[in-house]
């Protein structure tokens, strides 16, 4: 298809809001050299946005740069590169296409030269290797570190001790650190304010992620899903821009809702719900657009995911709270998706999958996430027996090309579209004996 | 009862029996024979074991199928790109073998052994599993305060199982065991750093080995046999490189591995095989309070490995070079399994600080049951070859 023939791909406020936000805060990223502004590099669980912000300082974010650079099909030869400096074939590719990119010039997604961290903050949650990432980090930047070690929920549950602890650190590790970094005195109110932003940014998405409950969804969970996450669990979680945004965005599916549309697509509206699904685990990014194809050419809408949950889990109820403000950061922090144990995160599944009336349950099993793929046949082996709903197992990557095979993928797919279909067929033929 | 004439073959033979069996005939028989009593298992690579004797347990190291166990069931539960000893240990489960152990602790070592706590809870429902945090925060009033918290959880949940409570006495008098068993693991492995020629690796892990499944009381026998035995004997002194090997602190490497090692002219002068032997530096406190003097024990003085944070930048990967230096190892051999996220991510930051301090090194994957040696016995070989060749005199 030529770009002529291509279907124009419309832009919904919302949408046009978050470009509008990335951009400014990569061209703010690029500017700190010049502006004097100092910078934290820190991960998407459990990142700590409004404490950074506390200090005026900048937040970037290597995952993020790291999707982005795969989006933009850049993430392979950042592998090569890192995997010809020494780093194991076998390992996590975000950490890879990171290095790789610094190794290369450190050129963000937009072209621009990144500046260096003053500060490696590591909010260490639901994934072993983010400590790794980060001694890596500091082993390139020599850079001042501040480390926040985040308690795993292995009993399914926070404890008092583990709140205890977080809180202990951020007192003693983290905002020391902040405060000698960026010479910004730590003042809490500014704190509270910040979360009582944060709380009303996280009603709003929350709202609009349940209204896939409705038949047909007026959303897709996963898809744009990511899409609707993205200022809540980066840079903007705590800004007014993040509120705007929500309810922009709010007020954009309020009206499809009432006008029972279906889900936005990159080839525009879904007009057949066909196959309301459950996604696990993260989506691949650099073939995030064929990816999602495959899936809205099939008439499939994702009703609930939880990689949606990977930066902060709204929807049982947790919001930033500015009356206890230090406790409600460590409450975040250690309610992730990923910090929660695997019981936890079955019963979590088959909560959406009878919530929102998914026909099954599609695990994408990514090779560079243990913390998210080690379990997951078990997982799939759960959901189906507790809801006996089918469910589909399919494997790929996060931003290395090479694991990304779409004929397998697609074919995979279509297989499970059809065990759903015959299922539904023997469920009429058995109603109506 | 001194045993003064047991020879390194008759000990040594034990430990393969042990290291052999994968019904755990001693651990069961241990159980049996004293009603009451409750056997513990643990994954690699730290628990607090002395809680568990102090509640009247066995401590059960579980450390996969190694070369030796055929896993059909187990391989249904992971994908291809994840390492094999959670595989190998579900194989373990699933085949009754470990029908008898009352508690399962996962440490806290990387995400898959993590998630394999919460497999733990759902496959094996009546079994109490725990994932064990261990805090990567190391001031006494932050991670040390939630550490101890943590020690108590675990002391509650021991008493639990074992239907008595763990007094300190009881506490103190188990570290006071361990604290002769790290000694005399510290021995062994001095004394095979002085003399390899004397203690082979394959002797020595199989003995360190024995370490985690049989009481610490037989084991304390054990090693001291063994020093007597092995002083004894004069073997053949072979003229050949002293490595250091690294990486292999969880999934273990298969026995014939260590062995290629050694017959490929690397005498193995230190390693961190099942580093739970001797986390503990040194003695761990008998006075005051037991559980404050394990967790200070864990935050000042423990071994390094990579599952765990190093505050200091300027001291990352020190703790190897400290290891070449004390053994006078000419060279490290990095053996990791493969897909090990903590071993590997650790790696290059590890060699850039030995190729800092002209160190030679040499890297190789392997799984617990790799089955063949010969690459890994020509990769061994010409190390070996190239530090008598070129390292400096």
């Amino acid at each position: 298809m030529t770009n002529r023939d291509a279907p124009q791909v419309i832009k919904d406020s919302s949408m046009l809001k978050q470009k509008e936000m990335i951009a400014g805060n990569y061209a703010k990223l690029e500017a700190a050299p010049a502006t004097g502004q100092k910078v934290v590099s820190t991960f998407v669980p459990g990142n700590l946005n409004e404490l950074i912000m506390c200090f005026d300082m900048l937040n970037n974010l290597p995952e993020i740069n790291a999707l982005q650079n795969g989006m933009r099909k850049r993430t392979g030869a950042y592998i090569m590169e890192a995997e010809k400096r020494g780093h194991s074939e076998d390992v996590c590719t975000y950490v890879k296409a990171d290095l790789g990119m610094i190794a290369k010039g450190n050129l963000g997604p937009d072209g621009q030269k990144l500046p260096d961290p003053d500060l490696l903050l590591l909010s260490y949650t639901g994934c072993f290797t983010f400590m790794k990432w980060f001694e890596l980090l500091r082993d390139h930047y020599k850079c001042e570190t501040a480390m926040l070690h985040v308690p795993y929920q292995g009993d399914g549950k926070i404890t008092p001790n583990m709140i205890a602890y977080v809180v202990k650190q951020l007192k003693e590790e983290v905002i020391p650190k902040l405060e000698k970094i960026s010479g910004v005195k730590f003042d809490i109110d500014r704190l509270r304010e910040y979360l009582a932003r944060s709380a009303r940014a996280e009603e709003d998405l929350v709202w609009v992620l349940e209204t896939a409950k409705s038949k047909p969804s007026p959303i897709d969970a996963y898809f744009g899903g990511v899409y609707y996450i993205g200022p809540i669990f980066t840079a903007f979680r705590g800004t007014e821009d993040a509120v705007e945004y929500y309810r922009l965005l709010r007020t954009e599916i309020t009206e499809r809702l009432a006008r029972g549309q279906g889900p936005v697509t990159p080839t525009g509206e879904l007009t057949e719900e066909r196959y309301r699904l459950v996604v696990e685990g993260p989506p691949n990014w650099t073939s995030f657009r064929d990816f999602w194809k495959m899936f809205y050419e099939e008439g499939a809408v994702v009703v609930a995911s939880t990689y949606s949950k990977v930066g902060g889990l709204y929807d049982l109820g947790f919001r930033h709270d500015p009356a206890r403000p230090l406790e409600s950061l460590a409450e975040y922090c250690l309610g992730c998706y990923t910090n929660r144990n695997l019981p936890s995160r079955i019963d979590l599944i088959e909560r959406y999958m009878h919530e929102y009336q998914a026909d099954g349950l599609v695990i994408n099993s990514i090779k560079s996430c243990n913390s998210f793929s080690a379990g997951q046949l078990l997982v799939l082996r759960e959901i189906e027996r507790r809801t006996g709903k089918p469910g589909a197992f399919i494997e790929s990557d996060l931003v290395d090309p090479r694991y990304f095979s779409p004929a397998n993928i697609k074919n995979r797919l279509e297989s499970y579209f059809q065990m759903i279909d015959q299922r539904r067929a023997g469920s009429r033929a058995a109603r109506a004996a | 009862m001194s045993t003064t004439s047991t020879t390194t073959a008759e000990i040594v033979a034990r430990c393969q029996a042990l290291f052999d069996d994968l019904h755990f005939t001693y651990a069961r028989e241990w159980k049996a024979a004293v009603p009451g009593r409750i056997v513990v298992g643990y994954m690699p690579f730290y628990v607090p074991r002395e809680l568990i004797h102090a509640a009247g347990g066995l401590p059960l190291g579980v450390l996969g199928g190694g070369d030796q166990l055929e896993v059909i069931q187990g391989d249904a539960y992971y994908q291809s790109y994840i390492c094999r000893i959670p595989r190998s240990t579900i194989e373990l489960g699933l085949t009754n073998r470990l029908d008898f152990v009352d508690v399962m602790l996962f440490p806290s070592i990387c995400d898959v052994i993590r998630n394999l706590s919460g497999m733990w809870k759902i496959m094996f429902p009546k079994v109490k599993s725990r994932y064990f945090d261990v805090p990567q925060n190391y001031c006494d009033d932050v991670g040390g305060e939630f550490y101890i918290h943590e020690l108590n959880e675990l002391r509650d949940l021991l008493a639990e199982a074992s239907g008595r409570p763990v007094s300190d006495d009881a506490l103190r008098a188990s570290i006071a065991l361990y604290n002769e068993n790290r000694a005399l693991v510290r021995e062994v492995y001095a004394f095979r750093a002085r003399q390899p020629w004397q203690a082979p690796s394959a002797e020595v892990y199989l003995l360190m080995r024995a370490g985690l499944i049989v009481a610490v009381e037989e084991h304390n026998r054990m090693l001291r046999e063994y020093l007597t035995a092995a002083a004894a004997e004069q073997r053949p002194r072979r003229d050949n490189s002293r490595v250091v090997v690294t990486g292999a602190f969880c999934e273990q490497p298969p026995l014939n591995l260590i062995k290629s090692i050694e017959l490929a002219g690397c005498y193995i002068v230190d390693d961190d095989f099942m580093l739970v032997n001797r986390w503990e530096r040194s003695d761990i406190p008998l006075e005051g309070d037991p559980i404050t003097n394990l967790a200070a024990a864990y935050l000042h003085n423990s071994n390094h490995t990579s599952a765990k944070y190093e505050p200091d930048p300027e001291k990352k990967g020190l703790y190897l070079v400290e290891a070449v230096k004390r053994s006078r190892a000419e060279g490290v051999i990095f053996a990791s399994p493969s897909f090990c996220d903590p071993a590997l991510l650790e790696r290059p930051m590890l060699q850039r600080v030995l190729a800092a301090h002209d160190i030679p090194f040499i890297a190789f994957k392997y799984a617990e049951n790799s089955g063949q040696m010969q690459p890994i016995r020509e990769q061994a070989g010409t190390f070996a070859d190239s530090i008598k060749l070129w390292s400096n005199p």
